[in-house]
């Protein structure tokens, strides 16, 4: 069930209406029954792999914390009969046993993603190897990949990290467990929510407000005019570009870059809008997973205003667990010692920032593509920190100021950069790719862009002036963000105005967006990771 | 407290880390600094910081940090 289908809004009125009309205490039950609708459309089977994941997880909570209190009531009764030492000891067994099982469910969990998300990919490199050997090739596996794993899963092993480092208690509900992960707005792209900031919120008893409930819905709407009208629109000229490399080299790859750009921003940024907005409408507050990204200055300050839940995730329980653990701190103190301060301090944070890139585009796609991506955008940043002093001296030399002229060049250069590394997304494999960005500036001709070849692109003019207003209104949007809340800024306007603003929104939505037969739109791209 | 200023003051000279309790949240330590103070801390105070340590309440200023410090000391 795409939240872009007729299916969805109706699921979606029937859900919200019952969930104000039942008694407040049977809330969250309802959502848990929704979240397994939503769920068993989109697969029947999907549902087995789900559970797995939430029973296995809320066992081996429970499991870590018995030995908490295990550990907690054998300290009180043996207070005066221990020494420190022997205190010391039982703690680091218990904690030992605690390890045991928090690998068991990593390795379980990761294990069926890994199973699931990899297995043709790695089936289809090991092909490549016996090929050169003349060997007979494996035959590939036919495995559906179930909605949202990657994202329930990384949800669910945020939340058993958390309890083994206690962080907080186990849930003792295995209802409010099954919810916390497979909450339907989150289930398809996200955010990556952890279960101290959206427990609380989702178990709650929630009365109707109107405000917070017309701010959901605007939020909704915001989305789907995102979704609808610009991305769904926009990724017709993507992908004949993309799809026609031989075709569509040179500048072409340059126009393909921006226009995906674009519908990559309006395509997730609206899913995200979609999902904050219904779980507004339905009381429960989800924190928000971008910043206008677009308008950053830096490509580190772009990963911390794109994906935030995601860049979170990697940084808490991938970076800084492998970063601080002691065999890096040994590798580190080692090389100090024998390569010097410099390259010494430098093992740690490097190799750490590689493997989190490296995850992170493995995690985006069992591609070449996406690992190359991810490797690529780690070394832009270790480039970027190594050469901080560079660009210090230069403006220490060079008085440009924090002019707006500037700033606006450094925004202009991360989103190239950032544009240029997602070539990779859009091309079938890394030798194209890169072949495609360096055609930009063997064939810099940019006769295309006015003779009238960016018509033939599946998008005619009336697309063009509807695209063009709709990222002029996205800029715009942004601009105001700045300053504030833009539906706070809209309640205080007169009602007139107001709703004439939301009626032509929705109306906009109506007519211009770009939908399929059947109003069954093109899938979230992030629905596939 | 001498030892982690003057470990502060190498990875950052132009802040006064006597004063300053917002460095994680007005951005001046990021992750990298982060690591490296970590790995120093431990060659100079000889604790380990978890990574689960690693929140801004622990990290904001230098008076913050050296508490951790203390307190990993004593559970030690």
């Amino acid at each position: 069930m795409l939240f872009t289908s007729y299916s969805f809004i109706l699921f979606l009125c029937v859900l919200i209406s019952l969930y104000y009309l039942i008694p407040k205490r049977l809330q969250w039950k309802l959502l848990l029954l929704g979240s397994f609708v939503f769920y068993f459309f989109s697969g029947w089977s999907n549902l087995l792999y789900i559970l797995a994941t939430i029973v296995s997880t809320y066992f081996i909570g429970l499991k870590i914390d018995e030995l908490n209190r295990k550990q907690a009531d054998y300290l009180k009764e043996n207070k005066e009969k221990l020494t420190k030492e022997e205190k010391k000891l039982y703690k680091e067994k218990i904690k030992a046993k605690q390890w045991s099982w928090l690998l068991a469910c990593l390795f379980f969990n990761l294990g069926i993603l890994a199973v699931v998300k990899y297995t043709n990919f790695a089936i289809a490199n090991i092909n490549s190897v016996l090929s050169i050997f003349r060997m007979t090739e494996l035959s590939f596996v036919n495995i559906i990949l179930p909605m949202g794993i990657s994202f329930y899963t990384f949800k669910t092993m945020g939340y058993i990290i958390d309890v083994y480092r206690g962080k907080y208690e186990p849930e003792r509900n295995i209802g409010k467990l099954a919810l916390f992960v497979s909450f339907f707005p989150q289930l398809v792209q996200g955010p990556i929510s952890r279960y101290d900031d959206l427990a609380q919120t989702l178990y709650q008893e929630h009365s109707f407000e109107p405000k917070t409930f017309s701010f959901g819905f605007q939020r909704v709407l915001w989305g789907y005019f995102k979704k609808l009208v610009i991305a769904d629109r926009i990724v017709a000229a993507v992908l004949t570009i993309t799809r026609n490399p031989e075709k569509y080299d040179g500048i072409y790859v340059l126009v393909g870059m921006v226009f995906y750009a674009i519908q990559l921003y309006a395509d997730f940024t609206g899913g995200i809008d979609i999902t904050i907005g219904v779980s507004q409408m339905l009381g429960i507050e989800v924190k928000e997973n971008f910043i206008r990204p677009y308008f950053s200055k830096s490509i580190e300050e772009y990963w911390r205003r794109w994906h935030i839940t995601m860049g979170t995730w990697f940084r808490d329980y991938i970076f800084y667990p492998l970063s601080v653990c002691k065999p890096m701190l040994n590798l580190s103190r080692f090389s100090r010692n024998h390569f010097g301060d410099k390259i010494g301090k430098r093992i740690p944070v490097y190799t750490a920032t590689l493997v989190v890139w490296f995850t992170t585009g493995i995690w985006h796609g069992s591609s070449w593509n996406f690992i190359v991506w991810g490797l690529l955008n780690g070394i832009i940043i270790l480039i970027s920190q190594e050469l901080q002093p560079l660009y210090e001296k230069f403006h220490q030399k060079v008085k440009i100021g924090d002019t707006f002229g500037f700033r606006l060049f450094r925004i202009g250069r991360t989103f190239l950069l950032m544009s240029s590394l997602r070539i990779l997304d859009c091309y079938r494999d890394v030798g194209i790719s890169f072949k495609m960005f360096f055609s930009m500036f063997a064939k810099p001709d940019l006769k295309p862009l006015i003779d009238g070849s960016l018509l033939k692109l599946g998008l005619d003019m009336a697309d063009y002036i509807v695209l063009i207003a709709g990222v002029i209104l996205l800029v715009s949007f942004s601009l105001i963000q700045r300053k504030g809340s833009v539906r706070e800024m809209l309640s205080a306007k007169p009602a007139v105005l107001r709703y004439s603003i939301y009626i032509v929104l929705f109306f906009t939505v109506l007519v211009f967006g770009a939908y399929g037969i059947g109003f069954d739109s093109n899938q979230f791209i992030y629905n596939q990771f | 407290m001498e030892e982690l200023l003057r470990i502060l003051e190498e990875l950052h000279p132009e802040i006064d880390f006597n004063t300053h309790e917002h460095l994680i949240d007005d951005k001046i330590l990021d992750s990298f600094d982060i690591v490296t103070l970590i790995a120093e801390i431990n060659d100079e105070f000889d604790v380990s910081i978890p990574a689960h340590e690693i929140v801004p309440e622990n990290f904001n200023s230098a008076k913050a940090l050296y508490s951790l410090i203390e307190r990993l000391k004593d559970e030690d």
